[in-house]
Order: structure tokens, then C-alpha cells, then sequence
């Protein structure tokens, strides 16, 4: 408390754990592959060289649940994929987020009908919803980065 | 039979011929000629046409339901094409019933396969002699047939100002 | 509920061989979730070893029922669902639609309004097989190309933002022509795509066609002979690969396709390879399309005159009643439609696309159908895969270019 007051912010020098770990997370957030539909290309175009998610540390794309962090569900989510998602869910290991890209996987988006989930928090918790049909990148970067922010804001009494 | 022989003269052989083995009937809608047939006579028809007017290409296989009207229920719609000639022919088999059935294609054309499974997916129509009767866009223990215009949409009520908790709180939402 | 397993191996009892049941051969589940099935597809893969011996696609993981759906909305409210389809074919499930429309209100379209949508169909199809050539490559791990190919695709992506306000799903053409016309920077914006893409298909093929692990890949693998493909009704340019010259922009000319000049280009392989080669040289020509189609584009209207199918412009409101009445009607009904059916068919980037559309004289939609190209181009998959390695099947799978939105509509 002294050193900070005297000396301002050193950075890592004197830093609170919850900070460090968030900060590492942030910072290192895979993505696990999990495209659709049309919201997939457009996380494929994100991922390409004009919008670059790898700026923000989303380097690699694992297609493995186990390896990922994060899982950015993009496009509609059908009754019969549901338990399928459910289950990749589950596999994923501890710290996860999810992150609903587009409308279909948000609210079931222009197909208000009996084959599309009506929104993928009926299935599972999300973190940060990103509305458009399909987002453009940069509204995807935009949710990452809220996604990123949240994570910063997280204290240990999540964790535990 | 003016009405035949009116027509293109490269379709009007085949056509004819449908008329005259399988008492079809021709109609004709912005220059494109469907033929209806009775189930009884579909495959043979098709048989015919592969064979004898090289239609070998199965382009179209599909169903319309016409409920309320029981009499018939249902048309099963086909557009046959053919390669060399760059010809395009439909056929329409009505069929009534709740639960009707076909002969299947599939001996014919290979991609019949999956139409048909999908055809019964959607309307419940069963294809006799096909190969692997189940379910191909659905889930396998789904119930009822969905393109079917009894069966509902099934859409949920959108939420707007006035009604959001009410939906809110029926609508299922997952914790953990 | 049944375990996973158990439930598959009920449900294709019936169709895995006498090995399978014995235990000699292995049931490989190759998830809806997997890297290189582009999109969430399910394959069952019976093996020997390394060798898939049989394979069972499982489809419908995507089944959004398109075609019920639209049977709720008018005409025009359900063009925007048609984008989503084949949903690296916008335009082109769009003009499919229009054409049927057109076809059974017998509507007049402008020359402008035809000109146009070949224009940005043909560049549609680039999109399409830029989209293709980066996720075929990326499944065999020559990555790099993937990076450019997206980098092309977003020049493209930028003309149809310029002209619709929407990358991707742009629902541009509309019964009777275009929504609105293009602004002024377009034509400079398509010259300078003309300039650059011919100097970039030479890249790709630099850095693909000659080179020896990509011909190992994908030489002799998934051969389809030309009277095969016709039987399982196998279309675009998997049927092109094989000798075959159906195309149907030559064939049944649309939108005034006979004015262009291009080739279509055909192989006689039949294997991954001459798909590669097909659909390479299918760029070219379609950057050929767009450049004649530029030089020729007429001046005129977009959208056809007649009212009862197209909304009068607003300036029109105030001084005509009958604009009035039309805008009124169109508005909170939508328009009526003659009774009857027609099927209308054009060529999208995978193959044949058709719409089988029926009215009963209300204002919408009795029936729409939609004939996808990908549908019968996956179910002819477990023949060519037979035989083949897994990761063979992964290079087959890239080749075959299906898009499960086509499928599963």
C-alpha cells in the first residue's frame, strides 16, 4: 500500500493476484472452433488478416473443448445440435465463457420456428451476447473486448 | 390431344407417350409441362422416361400438402431433366390418406435415397422397397411430420415491453 | 436417454456390413463438431485400420426449416430468409427466388436490373469459391493460403457493403429488379477488383497447382465417373470434373447470360484435383463475366413499373392516389399472386439451384421448395470415400464443397 501510494503503479511489481490472473487470461483466451453457420465465416473473416483476433489473444483456434477457454457460438443452434452443445460445454474445463455471436444464437434470431433454439441461454449461461445477422468482425472485436473487460472486473469469489 | 401436339415438339413425344400407356394428364403453366399420374403407375413412368427419352437426372423430389382438402392430401412433385437434350419434364402423383405411400425411385436414380427420406421427414409419406426409412433432418425420436400444414410452426411469442416478464419467466433458462 | 453409441449403432444396423457387427472394423464417430467438416456435419466412419471402409453422413444438425417459415411470411418478407440458406451464396439464393417470382407473376425485369445482378452474382461466385479455396487448403495445411484468399474476399465484401449496406446477407435483388440503385463509387470499385484478382489467381496457382504434397493429396483421390455423377444427380463443378458441360448459364440462359462471353471449363479426371482445376479456372471466367457485363451495363430503371408487385417511389405519393392505394396494399399484405406452380433453376457456385415455388393466389408463399445443389453432392460422399484414408475423406470433404446450410435449409 505504501510503495503504491509513493511510487504510483510499478505495473507488476506489486500487483493483487486476482488482477495477474485475470490479466493472464485475457491475454491468452483460445477459442475453441465451433462454427454454424453464417456467423462462422464472418468469425473466419475476423480471424483473417483484415480484422485480426490474434491482437487480442485469440492466437490459435483449438477444435479440441479441452483446450479451449472461450466458445463463441456463431450461428443457429437447431434442436438436435442442442444436446451436442450442451455436452461440449461440459467438457470444457474451468475457467470458460461464452460468448453468443449473432442474433440466431442470441434470441433465435429471424427463425421463430420449431427447429431453432430461441436463444442458447436456455442451454447455458452466457457472458457477452453480440447482436447482428451476421455481426460485422469488428462488432465480434467489440464483444471480445466486453468479454475481456468483464474478465478483468472478476474477483476471487467467482473463481472459488 | 390438340393440346399435345401443340406443344414443343421435343417434349410432345414423351408426353404421348405418358398419355397414351399411363392416361396422364398434361398441364401446361408458363412453359412448363407437368404431367399428373397415379401412384400405381409412377415408377413404370419413370422407368419409360429414363430409359426410352434419356431423363436420367432426378432433379426435383418433393411433396405439398394440401390440407384441409383430404381428396387428395398430398401431391408428390417430381422434375425429371435431361442431360443431353437439356429438357426439363414434371410429374405430380396426388395421393389421399393420412399416412400414404409410394413406390420408391431408388432404383432408378441413386439420389432418390435421401429425397425420400426427407419427403417422409417432412410429410410422412412411406416410399415402399426404400432402402433405409428413417428420419434424416430431424432428430430420430422427433414426433409428428413438420412441413405439414397441420403441424404448427411452433414459434415463441416475442417479447416486447409490455409482456417481458410474463415471457420471462416461462421461458427455460439455464443456470449452470 | 440412450448413449450416444448406442443410439448410432441402432439406427444403422441395418446398413453397416457383417464386419462391423462382428467387431473387426471400427465405428468412428466424426462429430458435428470437427475442424475440417465445414459446418456442423456428422459422419459415421466404418474403419479397417486407417481405411474408411463405409461411411454414414448424419445430417440435419442445421435442419432450420426455411420452408415453413416462409409459408408464414409474404413474398417479399420472406427474401430475407433466403439469404441464409447458402449462406456463402447470398445473391444467388436471392435471384433464384426473384426468378421464380418473376417466373409465375410473368414480371418484367430492367436491363439495368439484369446487367447488375450478373455482375454481383459473378462476383458472389469468386466470394464463394475464395471461401472454398481457403477452408479446402486450410483442411490439407498449406495455411497460407487461406490468409489471402480472405483478404481478397474482403474486397468484395466491401463492393457489397457499398451497394446494400450489408456485408453478407444483403437480400439486393427483389421481385422485379434491385431494391434501390448503386451509388456512384461502384463501377470504380469493380474496375479496380478486375485490375488486381487476375495478377492473385496466379498466386494461388503458383503456390498450389504444381506443388508436389498438394498433388499427392489430392491426385486419384474420390474419382467420379461422369455416368455415376449423373445417377446420383451430382451438379456444378464435381459434374464439370468429370467431362460433363452442364452448366446452366450456358444452357438455359438467365438474366441475359447469352450476351457474355466465357468458356466453361470441363476435366475429364473426375478427382479432387480436376475440382481444383475446374473451379480455379471458373474464377477466371467469372472475372471475364463481370468485366463484360461492366463495359455493357445499360442506363435505366432497377425495378420493374408494375405496381402491383413493386412499391411505387415516395415521391410519387403525394401527387397519385393510386400510388397511394399500391404502396397501401403492398405495404399490409403484400402482393397477390397467381395461382399455379412453376420450378426455376440457375446456376449457384455448387452446382444447380432451384426453387420449386407454388401459389395458391394468396399472398404468400404456399410452398416453397428449394432444390439445393449440396444435398445430392454430399449423398454421393460414402461412394467416393470408400477405400480412401481419413485424411483423404478430409481432402474429399473440402472438394466436394457442400455448405450445410444448403443441406439442412
Amino acid at each position: 500500500m505504501g510503495i503504491e501510494q509513493k511510487a504510483g503503479d510499478l505495473g507488476a511489481v506489486t500487483i493483487r493476484l486476482e488482477q495477474a490472473v485475470n490479466w493472464a487470461r485475457t491475454y491468452a483466451m483460445w477459442p475453441m472452433l465451433f462454427g454454424l453457420a453464417c456467423c462462422a465465416i464472418e468469425m473466419m473473416a475476423g480471424q483473417a488478416a483484415k480484422y485480426d483476433m490474434s491482437r487480442f489473444g485469440m492466437e490459435l483456434m483449438r477444435a479440441t473443448p479441452r483446450q479451449a477457454d472461450l466458445m463463441i457460438i456463431s450461428g443457429r443452434v437447431t434442436r438436435k445440435m442442442a444436446p451436442v452443445l450442451r455436452l461440449l460445454y461440459d467438457q470444457m474445463p474451468s475457467p470458460k465463457w461464452v460468448l453468443s455471436m449473432g442474433d440466431c444464437a442470441s434470441c433465435g434470431g429471424i427463425f421463430n420456428n420449431y427447429a431453432i433454439v430461441q436463444g442458447i441461454d436456455e442451454i447455458m449461461p452466457v457472458d457477452v451476447y453480440v447482436a447482428g445477422c451476421p455481426p460485422r468482425p469488428e462488432a465480434l472485436v467489440h464483444g471480445i473486448l466486453t468479454l475481456h473487460e468483464k474478465v478483468r472486473g472478476e474477483n476471487l469469489k467467482t473463481w472459488a | 390431344m390438340e393440346m399435345v401436339q401443340d406443344m414443343n415438339n421435343e417434349l410432345g413425344s414423351p408426353v404421348s407417350t405418358l398419355v397414351e400407356r399411363f392416361g396422364a394428364d398434361v398441364q401446361e403453366f408458363r412453359g412448363q409441362t407437368t404431367l399428373v399420374i397415379s401412384p400405381e403407375n409412377i415408377f413404370d413412368a419413370c422407368q419409360v422416361l429414363r430409359d426410352e427419352f434419356s431423363y436420367d437426372f432426378l432433379e426435383v423430389e418433393t411433396a405439398v400438402d394440401y390440407w384441409p382438402q383430404q381428396d387428395p392430401r398430398f401431391h408428390v412433385v417430381y422434375q425429371l431433366y435431361s442431360i443431353e437434350k437439356h429438357l426439363r419434364i414434371g410429374l405430380r402423383v396426388p395421393l389421399s390418406g393420412h399416412s400414404p405411400s409410394l413406390p420408391t425411385l431408388e432404383g432408378l436414380y441413386a439420389n432418390a435415397n435421401w429425397r425420400e427420406r426427407e419427403i417422409w421427414d417432412m410429410f410422412g409419406i412411406r416410399f415402399e422397397g426404400h432402402s433405409d426409412p428413417r428420419r434424416i433432418l430431424m432428430p430420430h425420436d422427433w414426433q409428428g411430420h413438420p412441413l405439414r400444414k397441420d403441424y404448427p410452426l411452433g414459434y415463441e411469442e416475442v417479447q416486447f415491453s409490455f409482456n417481458a416478464e410474463e415471457i420471462d419467466r416461462n421461458k427455460p433458462y439455464a443456470e449452470e | 436417454m440412450l448413449d450416444q453409441s448406442e443410439v448410432a449403432f441402432n439406427e444403422l444396423r441395418h446398413l453397416v456390413s457383417e464386419r462391423a457387427i462382428k467387431g473387426e472394423t471400427m465405428l468412428l464417430n466424426m462429430g458435428p463438431q470437427h475442424p475440417s467438416t465445414h459446418g456442423v456435419l456428422r459422419l459415421l466412419l466404418e474403419m479397417d485400420g486407417e481405411i474408411v471402409v463405409n461411411c454414414f453422413p448424419d445430417i440435419g444438425f442445421l435442419h432450420t426449416g426455411i420452408e415453413k417459415n416462409m409459408e408464414a411470411k409474404t413474398y417479399e418478407k420472406a427474401a430475407v430468409m433466403t439469404d441464409r440458406l447458402d449462406y456463402l451464396n447470398n445473391l444467388g439464393n436471392n435471384l433464384v427466388y426473384c426468378m421464380a417470382i418473376e417466373k409465375l407473376a410473368e414480371l418484367d425485369v430492367p436491363p439495368r436490373a439484369q446487367a447488375m445482378r450478373v455482375i454481383l452474382t459473378e462476383l458472389q461466385r469468386i466470394s464463394s469459391h475464395l471461401v472454398w479455396l481457403g477452408t479446402h487448403t486450410l483442411d490439407l495445411a498449406a495455411i497460407s493460403v487461406f490468409w489471402y484468399t480472405f483478404r481478397e474476399r474482403e474486397l468484395i465484401l466491401d463492393i457489397f457493403e457499398m451497394v446494400s449496406g450489408q456485408r453478407m446477407m444483403t437480400t439486393y435483388f427483389r421481385p422485379g429488379g434491385l431494391w434501390r440503385d448503386v451509388p456512384v463509387e461502384f463501377e470504380e470499385a469493380v474496375r479496380q477488383f478486375i485490375d488486381i484478382f487476375p495478377q492473385r489467381i496466379l498466386e494461388y496457382e503458383a503456390m498450389l497447382s504444381e506443388n508436389p504434397i498438394f498433388i499427392e493429396r489430392t491426385r486419384n483421390i474420390g474419382i467420379l465417373n461422369s455416368k455415376d455423377a449423373v445417377n446420383w444427380g451430382v451438379t456444378g463443378p464435381m459434374l464439370r470434373a468429370t467431362g460433363v458441360p452442364h452448366d446452366l448459364r450456358k444452357i438455359d440462359p438467365y438474366m441475359g447470360y447469352e450476351q457474355y462471353e466465357f468458356v466453361v471449363p470441363t476435366h475429364t479426371d473426375g478427382d479432387t484435383y480436376a475440382r481444383y482445376l475446374v473451379r480455379m479456372e471458373e474464377m477466371r471466367q467469372s472475372l471475364r463475366i463481370v468485366q463484360q457485363a461492366l463495359e455493357k451495363l445499360p442506363y435505366g430503371p432497377v425495378r420493374s413499373n408494375n405496381r402491383k408487385f413493386v412499391p411505387p417511389p415516395r415521391s410519387e405519393l403525394s401527387t397519385s392516389m393510386e400510388a397511394v392505394i399500391h404502396h397501401f396494399k403492398l405495404w399490409t399484405d403484400g402482393f397477390d399472386m397467381p395461382e399455379g406452380s412453376v420450378y426455376v433453376a440457375a446456376e449457384s457456385p455448387r452446382g444447380v439451384l432451384g426453387v420449386y415455388l407454388e401459389s395458391d393466389g394468396s399472398p404468400k408463399p404456399y410452398r416453397v421448395y428449394w432444390r439445393t445443389p449440396s444435398f445430392d453432392n454430399l449423398q454421393v460422399l460414402p461412394t467416393l470415400a470408400k477405400g480412401h484414408l481419413v485424411a483423404d475423406l478430409v481432402a474429399l470433404m473440402g472438394s466436394t464443397d457442400f455448405v450445410l446450410g444448403d443441406i439442412d435449409r
